[in-house]
């Protein structure tokens, strides 16, 4: 009998809550004239919602771009910490640090439009599908029972983010609320040790933000994934995330709770302006 | 049935199906985006293990067990698990809120609630203060709950996993229960719609349950294995009827859609062989076919078009000729069978529609398309049916007459009177509302004004809401709104008599009239914008004039205004089954009401408006008010078709 517990863990970390589980140590990166981040650092603990907030232009893209290994800093270390000890990511090509259980969204959405709901987000799950051509061509034995299996682990984060109804539907035809929320899942069904969101709520309504908001921290509190989030409303920021870093001209300006950082008054000074005094 | 096993209380049908067909699926539910079944053995394996497990929690014979929560199969497995121990259920609408959960909890005296979800237990936890009687809380659906502390809160599986260990300690004490449970107790109790007051919970007996089931298969026969997809609330008398006493007493196969929001798509893939919805589902199928309809092409149109004018016709003719036969044959297949696959409604023996008037215009295109819809009435005091049309014999104006064991009477104050062994055992707690509801000798008061028609009964209305003309013909609201609500612009609409004669207030369909102003290249933002447009009171300004000209002269409605907002039961405006709770309108909307009636232009309202996270804001709206177009402007203007919301 089929219960209605989840059977596939969706967080790959092994590291006990509140441990740290990602360190960005000193990180310069410049593209030629243009410094983007100062030696940039920030640790990211376990189980925690952790938001990057800033200004346009202030580096918190390059910053998430760096750890997902599309930029490489010139200066600087990022480790992952795992269960066999810590790995530096700079230098690792992208697909390598995604094997490594980084999964990321993107501020414009980076799916296939023409494939269906499904069909995106079982492509989360490639990197762990493997077979032989013709087995996979018959869809036979191995094949079809690896097929199965992870079908079940999408199913279960389509249950998770309450997509039953699109399942079937191609992504292009999808309202932009849904289509932010497929990206979400695609990078879910990777099982991350880590998941960094770029705006996962840039362009929506309050209505949608919402919902979106608590499917991040479903994401977080039910499957027990960190996240790392860039995002500019700060109300959102406030109300979900448990850290808060803050970044300006490519310089960390702040980082602690919430509360926090909302008194400090370089972040006032900075970022938030005046609104945010009163 | 056969066997020797008795079968006259839903557990012992219950353990006679698991016995005579055992792996024959008795429930499914989609999970893991494939239809996961339930065989009647496991079904019943579950039923009794829960038995035991709610024994240990201290449900005794005539206790009630409430259930809160969506169509799953653990509300049927509650359900027949308190019926094992010789206590009932009560539904609770899984949208109810506060004051209407603690109502029906604390009447009961509930000790036992089964929740679905973390957004049900949440309520509950709310209002545990407030409920002294209530002990535990029963989830299944646990994600999202593992950090709660309460301590009276209880996985579902775990009181089933307990029950099994009890079982095997002591395995006969359960049949031993099964076997004292007599047809006359009480197994389910539903709420009243209570569009006049606070619900009261009717208590239904096996017995009257089951009697309904014979009665009603005795015109309309279920068999075995009949596909059921169970998708509206189970705390409907309407669900209980077909889903619990037919399903258990024939054996149906029950489904239960994945989620809200693929329930079309779930009903598409089950196609199921009987339904019963309220009006709302059958409207709503046929504005869905009018958008779609508008939005194709004009082949695809003129094709639909044809194949719907023959279908019309064979369903209206007693005789239907050669021509018209291979007419039909040929429409059949180009465009009526796919509308009805597209609905779901592919392989549907029978459809039933209750609960509230259905307009002889839906009706029609449900027949045209060839779709057998009957009309049911009846009460949750008599079980949910009483009265139904019979094959082949469907008037749209009528109910029908009484499906049989059933004897029916107009009083001499034109009360329909209605008598069966299917009329309930009486109101909990509230003996003074059973009196005036059932006679000493079996007599329901059913509170409707009717007339019988060639013998043929027809509902006019809620008695306290028909209105007396001068001339002492009679008339009721729900006839005018009815007649207004045919425009499948318009979702609800409530009318008044003043001195200025009928008056409405009229609420538009987002979906439909949202479809119309983007082919009008109307902009619009939220409901209360699209409802502000001078367009959409033209639009609706001719749609109540051909409404006008089907109704006689002193009961046409002189003056509209388009609400701000839809009717919303969280607002008490409308019930969860979504019947118009006249008299909550009556006082809230007053100053409205009055301006339609007074004749003037516009009206000013205060509105506080809740937001689903509970905030309110305050603000002030200005409605319009018109008046429909004259009846000589309709003159020139085309009618449109019943299939379509455009003209051409």
């Amino acid at each position: 009998m089929i219960t209605r517990e989840y059977r596939f863990p969706l967080n790959s970390s092994t590291r006990a809550p509140g441990e740290p589980l990602l360190e960005v140590t000193d990180v310069w990166l410049r593209f030629g004239g243009v410094q983007a981040l100062t030696g940039v650092s920030l640790r990211v603990n376990q189980g925690e919602i952790h938001a990057v907030i800033g200004p346009n232009g202030a580096g918190k893209s390059s910053l998430l771009n760096c750890v997902s290994g599309l930029y490489r800093p010139q200066r600087g270390s990022i480790t992952l910490h795992r269960s066999d000890g810590p790995v530096e990511l700079v230098g690792r090509a992208p697909h390598r640090i995604a094997r490594l259980g980084v999964a990321r969204s993107f501020q414009n959405i980076e799916l296939f439009r023409h494939l269906t709901v499904l069909e995106n987000l079982m492509l989360g799950r490639h990197h762990r599908m493997s077979t032989a051509l013709l087995p996979a061509l018959l869809w036979y034995g191995p094949a079809r029972r690896q097929e199965i299996a992870h079908r079940e682990l999408v199913e279960e984060v389509i249950d998770l983010l309450e997509l039953q109804g699109v399942r079937h539907k191609p992504v292009g035809s999808l309202a932009y609320g849904y289509a932010k929320r497929v990206e979400l899942g695609r990078a879910l069904c990777m099982q991350p040790a880590i998941l960094l969101l770029d705006e996962p709520m840039a362009g929506m309504n309050a209505e949608e933000k919402e919902d979106m908001a608590r499917y991040v921290l479903d994401v977080n509190e039910l499957a027990g994934v960190t996240v790392v989030l860039i995002e500019h409303d700060m109300d959102v920021v406030m109300d979900i995330s448990s850290r808060v870093t803050v970044l300006d001209f490519g310089r960390l300006i702040a980082s602690g709770p919430p509360d926090e950082v909302r008194r400090d008054p370089a972040v006032i000074d900075a970022y938030l302006g005046e609104a945010a005094t009163t | 049935m056969t066997g020797d096993m008795a079968t006259d209380t839903f557990p012992r049908l219950l353990l006679a199906h698991a016995e005579r067909q055992p792996d024959a699926v008795a429930l499914q539910e989609k999970r893991y985006g494939i239809w996961q079944p339930l065989t009647w053995t496991q079904y019943a394996q579950r039923v009794r293990d829960l038995a035991y497990g709610l024994a240990d929690l201290g449900v005794r014979r005539g206790d009630v067990v409430a259930v809160l929560g969506d169509n799953r199969p653990e509300w049927l497995i509650t359900e027949l698990a308190a019926q094992c121990l010789g206590a009932a259920v009560v539904g609770v609408y899984p949208t109810s809120i506060g004051e209407e959960i603690r109502h029906i909890l604390s009447l009961a005296a509930v000790r036992v609630v089964v929740a679905e979800d973390q957004e049900q237990v949440d309520k509950l936890i709310r209002l545990k203060d407030e409920l002294p009687e209530l002990a535990t809380i029963i989830y299944y659906d646990p994600r999202g709950l593992s950090s709660y502390r309460e301590p009276y809160l209880v996985k579902f599986t775990d009181i089933e996993a307990a029950g099994a260990r009890a079982a095997q300690e002591r395995p006969d004490w359960l049949d031993g229960e099964i076997a004292q449970g007599m047809p006359d107790d009480t197994a389910v109790i539903c709420t009243t719609s209570g569009t006049t007051a606070r619900p009261k919970l009717a208590e239904l007996s096996h017995a009257n349950l089951l009697a309904m089931a014979e009665h009603l298969t005795e015109i309309d026969p279920v068999r075995p294995g009949y596909r059921y997809v169970s998708f509206l609330p189970l705390a409907w008398i309407g669900e209980q009827m077909l889903a619990v006493a037919c399903g258990l007493r024939y054996g149906m196969t029950l489904s239960f859609p994945e989620e809200a929001g693929t329930q079309r798509s779930d009903l598409r893939e089950i196609g199921p062989d009987v339904m019963f919805s309220p009006p709302r589902i059958w409207e709503s199928m046929l504005s869905e076919v009018q958008v779609r309809i508008d939005e194709a092409g004009w082949l695809k149109r003129a094709v639909f078009g044809w194949a719907y004018n023959v279908g019309d016709r064979v369903a209206a003719a007693t005789q239907v000729g050669i021509w018209l036969r291979m007419a039909y044959a040929v429409a059949n297949v180009v465009g009526l069978r796919p509308v009805r696959d597209q609905l779901g409604l592919a392989r549907v023996r029978r459809c039933y529609t209750g609960g509230a008037p259905l307009s002889p215009d839906v009706f029609r295109f449900f027949h045209a398309i060839g779709v057998n819809l009957k009309q049911i009435y009846g009460q949750t005091e008599i079980c949910g049916i009483a009265v139904t049309h019979r094959d082949g014999a469907v008037r749209f104006h009528t109910v029908g007459t009484p499906i049989p064991g059933t004897e029916l009477r107009i009083a001499d104050d034109g009360e329909i009177l209605l008598r069966s062994a299917s009329v309930f055992r009486g109101y909990l707690r509230d003996p003074a509302a059973t009196a005036k509801a059932k006679t000493p000798d079996g007599w329901l008061h059913t509170g409707d004004a009717g007339y019988l028609d060639e013998g043929e009964l027809v509902v006019i209305d809620r008695q306290a809401d028909v209105l007396s003309l001068p001339d002492g013909s009679r008339f009721s609201s729900a006839f005018i709104e009815n007649k207004l609500k045919f425009s499948p612009y318009v979702q609800e609409a409530v009318s008044f008599h003043g001195e200025a004669g009928i008056t409405a207030i009229v609420c538009i369909d987002p979906a439909v009239v949202g479809a119309w102003a983007e082919r009008a290249r109307i902009g619009y933002t939220t409901y209360t914008d699209l409802a502000a447009k001078p367009e959409v009171f033209e639009l609706i300004a001719e749609e109540i004039a051909r409404a006008n000209a089907d109704l006689p002269e002193p009961i046409r409605v002189r003056r509209f205004t388009l609400l701000h907002k839809q009717l919303d039961p969280d607002d008490d405006e409308i019930t969860r089954t979504r019947k118009v709770r006249r008299g909550v309108i009556a006082e809230r909307y007053a100053d409205i009401i009055a301006a339609l009636d007074k004749g003037a232009s516009s009206v000013d309202i205060e509105t506080t408006i809740t937001y689903q996270d509970g905030t309110r804001a305050e603000r002030t709206i200005t409605l319009a008010i018109r008046e429909p177009l004259a009846q000589d402007a309709l003159a020139g203007r085309r009618r449109r078709p019943v299939w379509s919301g455009r003209i051409t």
